[in-house]
């Protein structure tokens, strides 16, 4: 059936979106899916809460850099206007959130796989963020992605 | 059309229709007719774009006023 491989760079509530309906349309389509979350990508998967990181540095910088129902749009966010309104809007229209949308990728076994190079950088730990199936690196992802018929940047 | 399962997508928009198609289509048996209702302009084209991708057949569809109703027979 194929193999879909996505990296998901934007930690954006759109992006992630978009991202999350390819992985998940194509899972239910029975293509094989890995996604791998890197930089601020990280905030999609990351849990709820502000505390979290590694040190001092990861504490303040992940502060800022929130994740989970914190993350915005790419456009328009206005101090968290844009997303407060977005998400409004998705409800609306009985679009479902990222965090609705990771449960059924996960149900429909889509991979989620870790920069750890990114995590590192970030000062992001593995227990910051919601169960993966693993914490890779760029070899990982060319092995993958060097077989998928479908691969995007996201 | 006479259908095994039922299954209500309307008011669902992409990719949801399609994810819900998927998750029933594990719990049946090959040879089953599934009859799925859907009332977004995509499903138009997903839906039997799915059975194509996933081997399963795509009978047909009605139109039944304000929603379709898809019908597959899963191989």
């Amino acid at each position: 059936m194929g193999k879909a491989s996505i990296i998901v760079f934007s930690g954006d509530l759109d992006k992630a979106l978009a991202a999350l309906t390819v992985a998940t349309g194509a899972a239910a389509s029975g293509m094989d899916v890995t996604m791998f979350f890197t930089f601020w990508g990280l905030n999609v998967i990351k849990k709820g809460g502000a505390w979290k990181g590694e040190g001092f540095m990861g504490k303040m910088f992940n502060l800022m850099a929130r994740g989970g129902d914190a993350i915005g749009p790419s456009r328009l966010n206005m101090l968290g206007m844009g997303r407060w309104l977005m998400k409004r809007m998705m409800k609306k229209k009985n679009v479902k959130l990222p965090q609705e949308m990771i449960a059924d990728a996960r149900e429909l076994g889509v991979t989620f796989l870790a920069c750890e190079m990114s995590m590192r950088v970030m000062g992001v730990r593995k227990e910051d963020l919601i169960p993966v199936d693993d914490v890779v690196g760029v070899a990982t992802y060319v092995q993958e992605a060097s077989k998928a018929d479908i691969a995007l940047f996201i | 059309m006479n259908s095994d399962v039922r299954l209500d997508c309307t008011g669902m928009v992409c990719p949801q229709p399609i994810v819900e198609l998927a998750k029933q289509r594990r719990k049946m048996d090959p040879g089953e007719i599934l009859e799925l209702w859907a009332d977004d302009e995509g499903a138009k084209r997903d839906i039997p774009a799915w059975c194509e991708q996933t081997g399963n057949e795509f009978l047909g569809s009605e139109e039944n006023g304000s929603f379709v109703k898809y019908f597959i027979r899963t191989v």
